[in-house]
């Protein structure tokens, strides 16, 4: 446990260092929301239909960008190697590194996004559900990125094939994420598809960090 | 030597990339000794290490700690080795110090003396100073410096006087020699001669396959 908080540790604080990867993704997500607006026509009440919609696309490829560096910076200067011999096991020490990475994307997009919202002209009703959703699914796309990442780690400029590899994969996340705000804001209930979302995310713990461990095995030979 | 045998290798073929690198080849390493792995390049000194690092299985043989399988025992093995290889894994973001005491407390529990063993590899005055910042020969002495850290018995080193100053190299002797004297050992792949006692030399040159066939 100790080492997992080590790690969670380090990697936010590089992350911190390294050219403030939170503030890059946070720009991006917001820069992606304003292109709408512009692309579609001022009309308020087209926004306000599509605005849940826009706001998770934007939060998946912010999500997405920052995902080819979570292994690769660790493979390319031999980290990697020292972390899979640590007394840690592989299993942990990518669950720690999904966590350093919702911590420093994830998170900060969730709380931004009923602010996106509100850009967008959204039904405020639905502003703590998109919020709501986005905490439990954002988790889901940093686990599911990580198996993307762990295969695509040996691979130079491995970006699109790791987006090619991961956005199908997000599928399900978006779609529930956006339902659950429709149906909330229609008075039919989120709760359900909050709770498949719940669902997802405890199905991801428990899966994503054996697969992607054993791909990062794997690419070590 | 006539100390306990602890790493033994037996029968051991490597692959890597579908070319057979060497076959049967068999060493043992005892408790306190060092074996030094000789042979050209390309002969598969590395990829002894990798194997005996885990990274990669054996296509045949087997390696016994102490006449027992590793393969049965892997998390066993993993906190039994050190590994020192090409790279560094220095950030360029983290702090000399930052950079050892993260590898440090992965590895064990307390407060490792991380400011002791900076001052021993000679990086005590660049102590706050970035991994960017650093020469090769620096970041080759923060990687090493790990070893006056660990607790493991048996480490995997990797080439490890390349870009290393004659006192950097002393030192490295000197932290190798009193690993020996606490009863641990280590493999050593180097091209270098080395200052070591109870060394024993195994050269890869042999067992490689280039040797094995005939000349066409």
């Amino acid at each position: 446990m100790t080492g997992f908080m080590h790690l969670v540790r380090r990697d936010i604080r590089l992350a911190m260092r390294q050219g403030s990867g939170t503030y890059w993704t946070l720009m991006f997500f917001l820069l992606t929301i304003t292109l709408f607006p512009l692309g579609v026509g001022p009309e308020q009440a087209i926004l306000g239909r599509i605005a849940t919609g826009v706001v998770w696309v934007a939060a998946l490829l912010a999500a997405m960008l920052s995902l080819d560096r979570l292994f690769q910076a660790d493979y390319e200067d031999g980290s990697l190697e020292l972390l899979a011999l640590a007394p840690v096991p592989m299993e942990i020490i990518v669950l720690a590194k999904c966590t350093a990475h919702w911590i420093t994307t994830g998170l900060p997009l969730a709380i931004a996004s009923p602010i996106m919202g509100m850009m967008l002209n959204m039904d405020p009703a639905g502003f703590l559900i998109l919020a709501g959703g986005m905490l439990l699914g954002t988790p889901v796309l940093s686990l599911i990125g990580a198996i993307g990442a762990s295969l695509t780690v040996g691979v130079r400029r491995g970006g699109v094939l790791l987006s090619l590899l991961v956005l199908p994969l997000y599928v399900p996340t978006l779609i529930f994420g956006v339902i659950a705000v429709d149906e909330g804001v229609n008075g039919l209930g989120a709760q359900p598809h909050l709770l498949l979302l719940t669902a997802m995310l405890l199905g991801a713990i428990a899966l994503a960090p054996w697969a992607s461990a054993a791909a990062l095995r794997l690419n070590m030979e | 030597m006539g100390a306990s045998v602890n790493l033994t290798g037996k029968d051991l073929t490597c692959v890597r990339g579908g070319r057979l690198v060497f076959q049967s080849l068999s060493f043992q390493v005892a408790a306190g000794s060092v074996l030094v792995l000789r042979g050209p390049n390309g002969s598969g000194k590395s990829s002894l290490l990798r194997l005996v690092a885990g990274f990669q299985p054996p296509a045949e043989g087997a390696f016994l700690w102490d006449d027992r399988p590793v393969a049965e025992d892997r998390d066993g093995h993993r906190a039994r080795i050190t590994y020192a290889g090409h790279l560094d894994a220095v950030k360029p973001a983290l702090s000399v110090t930052e950079s050892l005491q993260f590898w440090a407390r992965l590895g064990s529990k307390g407060d490792p003396p991380v400011a002791d063993a900076l001052d021993r590899w000679g990086l005590g005055a660049i102590a706050d100073l970035p991994g960017a910042y650093l020469s090769a020969g620096q970041r080759k002495r923060l990687n090493l410096a790990r070893l006056s850290l660990s607790t493991s018995r048996l480490w995997l080193l990797d080439e490890p006087t390349v870009s290393l100053d004659d006192s950097a190299v002393d030192t490295l002797m000197g932290v190798i020699s009193d690993h020996q004297a606490d009863g641990g050992s280590a493999i050593i792949a180097t091209h270098t001669d080395l200052a070591l006692k109870a060394t024993d030399t195994l050269s890869l040159e042999p067992y490689t396959v280039s040797q094995m066939e005939p000349p066409s």
